[in-house]
């Protein structure tokens, strides 16, 4: 499988096909049927690593080992799976890559939203040939999960609590009986060996459809937390940081090390209401203030110090970002960023250019 | 160790199951004459105990009985090695003999000029306590009595002891304990955690698994401790100088007492633990130069006896540094012989259900199938505490967290509660009981008798005090009475001693060895809800215990600060006015209190308005109780406190949406503060007994005012005016409707006083002819006497 350049983000299973591929090779502990990894080497591609002939597999996830083997035991079990968390704890990220590992193939997508209907988790039909032909196996066209169920593959839901509850309920039989009925063809499709499902879910969102407890008991829950420590948070925004830029063609920033870790610091800041150093309690603005949120500060600074400034990543280029991202209620969170910005930075000696530039950004 | 040797010697970790269980199959082979444990020898006159009353987990308690307060314990579990090595020679009718170094030494241990070791922990159990700075490591409880460990003073100087009585040398314990923060050493403390740490394992009982029971035909023990001996040669000294002597003369004591052990007995087991397994099983050196190093050690007499233990004081957590993180989970390893991994999975559902949470044998099924599946993946031969406790969260607590606490409290800690048969020597909370009993001169009768106390005198104080800390302890022995006067500095009891309080004693005395301590302690160990800290405030005031109140009340103030619903708020307001007022009485200083209650009273009025409005006419019965209750707290508060307070109901009074019965009472309420002028009152009565939306809401309103009291209706006409112009206004159908609600008004009030209303009503008819009645008039004059007249009457009910 090569990688098509023009494509602005390649699936995991090709942008990683190298690292897969070598996993495969050198991976002697059983396989699950159907599995093109064994468990240990999907933990392995997820959290990185130096394999046994040398090929080192990049961490695609910056946290807690257990939690990712807890998500891999789950999976070879015939519980599905369920990442809970907080916008932007990469939830998806991990899905994504579960299912490139376990299946080789994370395309069974399912987008979860309030206009997702119930074709879209089990089937639908091809009007043109069910008028033409009648109901037959030619005319239906599968979803993604039955399509996983079909060949044995991990079947991805995204926002599953997005979903209308009727639609969410169509799951229960396929992940309690592992089959799909098809009432108008007198048949039914049955899972194949390899076949789960892993659905994410946002625990923040208002309004959402809560799951039934009858659903939520065919599902393990792991909740992916935001990260714990500074450090691992700016390890996590460099290197994302880094995967963005080369596919959007950015040269890489220099001394952007240091601007990161003051994005990270405030988010932090913001996010838990209290300074690093436990001293000013502040107020926490609506937003979630996620780690995904500030990789995309981080990105577009980058892009406006090349387009535009000297290549070097400054506080002007993320001031503006930052903004953006904190104040989401116009009354409330300027409040919040103003207050943060004359009690906490202009304090700071070393970040006086950061305050001059969020003053001028509009702070 | 082959066993036909004469000596063996089991290192053992402290609470270890796989130890215990170990332990108990070698010495079974072995059949030793007599066994050697690590423990005070003071206890060996305990063994005798040791039978179907003894029921683990228990403790051997030593206590100086000059000063009960200085006490160490030894805990043992059912999987205490210890504890299945003193089970196995009792069942065998073998001897024991405990070989450490005597508790008269440890407890005579000077605590002047010692500092960085630290005296014996006065009180273990003051560990639940607010500060646990001095925190104590992992150093395994039953065999290394506290005195011997730096920074194992008792890490809560708060709830040490009581300031005022006096105890000589409580001072200088505080400062010890404060002062003696070293770091403790995690090699001495528990080894073979830092072996199993070397082997990349976190659970030293995996490693144990894994490592030692795994491997068949070896005896782990030869193994132990060879390892034990190489580690010796590599650690790093104690870090204090007199930690390594207490360390030699320990060890000394231990060969002494193995000789004498050779001398009598043809076959010889020790069980101790491994750090010192080594300098046991080896050439013993010569007997003269451990004699010269037990020389001329201080001594205090001392008295040792069983106590009950739980598994929450065996529980790391619970700040008592001898114990183990998961009590619950190594009992169930010890005693689950088959389908380990099933069985807990099944208590672990039947608990949350407990905590009405819908768990089905379904989640244990893929609870025990997940957790199986991480331990393959982790590559272990069976799930461990971690695989478990994963697979819990995952699959039965959602990913909850919370939840997971609750399976860790119950289900890995457990509440075990270990039994002492009857007639086993009293423990030092029962004597320092009876002694405080004695200096209060309250005799221990069984006959019921009643007894008024008068705050004022010293004695009486101390009786109250005394009372009131006993029942913190759940021992009942008096129950507060009714009696009449306005008067705070009374107090009524009714005192009983009844002999079954001996069980409650023992239990209690896992809290402390002194009334205060214990007292103390429990009253700070895990307070819960804001209801429930200041009820906690509040005894401890009354049981004068001034030094718990700053972790209560910062634990008030946080739960304050995160209780949206106001009605909890005000719920709490009044136990800590009257706190406030209680603390005066009896010269504590209450000046954090006032800072508190103002603190609350300030979020309450905030809330209020919001709270009150668009309430439904069911809730706001329920609220207007609450406003009611701190109407009459704040009453006894500072000016501006009322001030503050008034000024919010008046806030709450503007809104639109209050509902009728609030409202009435409101207006009410400041009428009668004097907040409201009388015409204005009358005004809003009329304006809502005609304005608001429905008959129903219009009659709530009309209760709400009314209900307070009859005196008003009686003596101000122009109010009973517009009520009884709305009443006779009413339409025949709205009439039967607010009927009730009316009846509900006036039927609190008593037969007299609604004579009175109906004369006045009937006046008010004649009246409207003519000119007003003119027995009215001195009445309104005479307000002020009346309200003195009617405070004598009838109590307090209505002083406002």
């Amino acid at each position: 499988m090569t990688i098509d350049p023009s494509v602005l983000r390649p699936h995991a299973e090709h942008e990683f096909a190298y690292e897969l591929a070598a996993l495969a090779r050198t991976d002697d502990r059983p396989r699950p049927a159907n599995w093109r990894l064994s468990p240990w080497a999907v933990v392995t591609y997820l959290l990185g690593g130096t394999l046994s002939d040398g090929t080192v597999v990049t961490p695609k996830y910056v946290g807690s080992r257990r939690l990712i083997e807890t998500a891999v035991a789950t999976l070879t079990t015939d519980r599905a799976l369920l990442l809970l968390g907080v916008p932007g704890t990469a939830k998806s990220w991990v899905s994504e890559h579960l299912a490139a590992a376990v299946s080789g193939d994370s395309t069974l997508l399912v987008q979860g939203t309030a206009g997702t209907a119930e074709e879209a988790v089990t089937y639908g039909w091809n009007y043109a040939r069910l008028i033409a032909d009648g109901p037959s196996a030619d005319a239906l066209v599968p979803s993604p999960v039955m399509v996983g169920m079909e060949t044995g593959a991990v079947a991805r839901i995204e926002e599953l609590t997005r979903m209308p509850s009727d639609v969410q309920d169509a799951l229960i039989t396929v992940l309690s009986e592992k089959a799909l009925p098809i009432p108008e063809l007198n048949s039914q499709v049955q899972a194949r060996h390899g076949f789960n499902v892993i659905a994410t879910a946002n625990d923040r969102d208002r309004g959402v459809n809560e799951l039934s407890s009858a659903l939520r008991r065919r599902f393990n829950t792991v909740v992916l937390p935001v990260p714990s420590t500074a450090a691992e948070e700016v390890q996590i925004v460099t290197k994302r940081v880094a995967e963005l830029g080369r596919a959007l063609h950015l040269p890489p920033a220099d001394n952007a090390e240091h601007e990161i870790r003051r994005v990270v610091t405030i988010f932090r800041e913001l996010r838990r209401g209290v300074t690093e150093d436990g001293k000013t309690s502040l107020k926490v603005p609506t937003g979630t203030l996620s780690t995904a949120e500030a990789i995309s500060v981080v990105t577009s600074g980058l892009a406006l110090a090349t387009h535009f400034g000297d290549g070097v990543l400054r506080a002007s280029d993320v001031a503006a970002g930052i903004r953006g991202a904190v104040v989401k209620d116009p009354v409330a969170d300027a409040t919040t960023w103003a207050e943060y910005l004359e009690t906490v930075v202009r304090e700071r000696a070393d970040w006086r250019d950061f305050y001059r530039a969020a003053r001028d950004a509009g702070g | 160790m082959p066993s036909n040797e004469r000596l063996a010697v089991y290192g053992i970790r402290h609470h270890g199951p796989g130890s215990a269980r170990a332990v108990r199959e070698a010495i079974d082979r072995h059949r030793p004459d007599v066994v050697l444990i690590e423990g005070p020898p003071e206890a060996d006159g305990l063994v005798q105990w040791v039978g179907p009353g003894l029921v683990p987990p228990v403790a051997v308690l030593s206590y100086d009985v000059a000063r009960p307060s200085h006490a160490a314990f030894w805990p043992f579990a059912v999987f205490s090695p210890e504890w299945q090595a003193l089970s196995w020679a009792v069942e065998h009718h073998r001897e024991v003999r405990f070989v450490d170094l005597p508790a008269a030494n440890v407890l005579a241990a000077p605590a002047v000029g010692r500092g960085d070791t630290g005296p014996v922990a006065p009180d273990l159990f003051a560990a639940p306590g607010p500060d646990e700075t001095a925190e104590p490591d992992e150093t395994p409880g039953p065999v290394q009595p506290p005195g011997l460990e730096a920074g194992r003073a008792n890490p809560s100087g708060a709830a040490e002891g009581d300031p005022e009585r006096d105890q000589p040398g409580a001072a200088e314990l505080l400062g010890e304990a404060l002062g003696s923060s070293s770091e403790p050493d995690p090699i001495r403390g528990d080894p073979i955690a830092v072996l199993a740490r070397t082997a990349g394992y976190d659970d030293p009982e995996r490693w144990w698994d894994d490592v030692v029971e795994s491997r068949r035909g070896i005896d782990p023990f030869d193994a132990i401790t060879e390892a034990m001996a190489e580690l010796r040669a590599h650690a790093p000294p104690p870090v204090s100088v007199s930690e390594q002597a207490e360390e030699t003369r320990r060890e000394a004591h231990m060969r002494q007492k193995l000789r004498a052990a050779l001398r009598d007995h043809e076959r010889v087991a020790v069980v101790c633990g491994a750090w010192h397994a080594p300098v046991l099983a080896g050439r013993l050196g010569p007997a003269s130069t451990d004699q010269a190093l037990l020389r001329r050690m201080p001594r205090v007499k001392v008295a040792t006896t069983w106590v009950p233990w739980t598994h929450s004081r065996l529980a790391f957590s619970s700040g008592y540094g001898a114990g183990v993180h998961s009590p619950g989970w190594y009992q169930h390893l010890f005693t689950a012989t088959d389908s380990v991994i099933e069985r807990w999975f099944t208590e672990v559902a039947r608990v949350l259900r407990r905590h009405d949470l819908p768990v089905s044998s379904a989640h244990a099924i893929e609870a025990t199938r997940l957790a199986d599946g991480l331990a393959v993946l982790r590559g272990r031969p069976m799930p461990g505490l971690e695989e478990v406790q994963e697979a819990a969260l995952a699959v039965m607590c959602d990913g909850n967290a919370t939840t997971l606490r609750l399976v860790t409290k119950d289900v890995v800690v457990g509440e075990e509660l270990g039994a002492v048969p009857d007639g086993a020597p009293t423990v030092p909370l029962d004597a320092d009981l009876r002694a405080e009993a004695r200096s209060a001169r309250l005799p221990l009768a069984p006959q019921s008798k009643d007894v008024v106390l008068d705050l004022r005198k010293d004695i009486d104080r101390r009786k109250s005090r005394l009372l009131n800390r006993a029942r913190i302890l759940g021992i009942n022995w008096g129950v507060t009475q009714q009696i009449g006067g306005l008067g705070t500095f009374k107090e009524g009891w009714q005192i009983r001693w009844r002999p079954d309080f001996a069980v409650a004693i023992v239990v209690a005395s896992a809290w402390g060895t002194t009334v205060a301590s214990a007292a103390a302690a429990r009253l700070v160990d895990s307070p819960g809800g804001l209801p429930d800290v200041t009820g906690r405030v509040e005894r401890a005031l009354v049981a004068d215990l001034p030094h718990t109140l700053p972790p209560l009340l910062a634990a008030l103030d946080d739960r304050a600060a995160h209780e949206s619903d106001v009605a909890v708020l005000m719920e709490a307001l009044p136990a800590l006015v009257r706190a406030q007022r209680y603390g005066t009485v009896r010269g504590t200083d209450t000046s954090l209190l006032v800072s508190v209650t103002d603190a609350l009273l300030a979020r309450i009025t905030a809330a209020l308005p919001a709270a009150l409005g668009g309430l439904s006419p069911e809730a706001a019965v329920g609220v207007r109780g609450h406003v009611d209750a701190v109407t009459a707290a704040v009453g006894l508060l500072g000016d501006v406190d009322r001030a503050a307070w008034h000024a919010a109901l008046r806030r709450v009074l503007t809104r639109s949406e209050v509902p009728g019965l609030l409202a009435g009472r409101l207006t009410r309420t400041l009428l009668d503060a004097g907040e409201l002028a009388a015409d204005e009152a009358r005004a809003s009565v009329g304006r809502a007994l005609s304005h608001r939306p429905t008959v129903a809401d219009r009659a709530a309103f009309a209760e709400g005012f009314l209900s307070a009291s009859a005196l008003l209706l009686i003596h101000d006409p122009t109010i009973l005016g517009v009520v009884d112009a709305w009443v006779s206004g009413l339409s025949a159908d709205d009439f039967v409707e607010v009927l009730p609600v009316l009846r509900r008004a006036f039927g609190s009030f008593n037969q007299p006083e609604r004579r009175a209303i109906a004369d006045a009503a009937a006046r008010l008819g004649r009246a409207m002819a003519d000119q007003p009645p003119t027995e009215d008039l001195p009445y309104l004059d005479m307000a002020e006497a009346m309200a003195t007249v009617r405070l004598l009457l009838r109590g307090r009910d209505d002083a406002a």
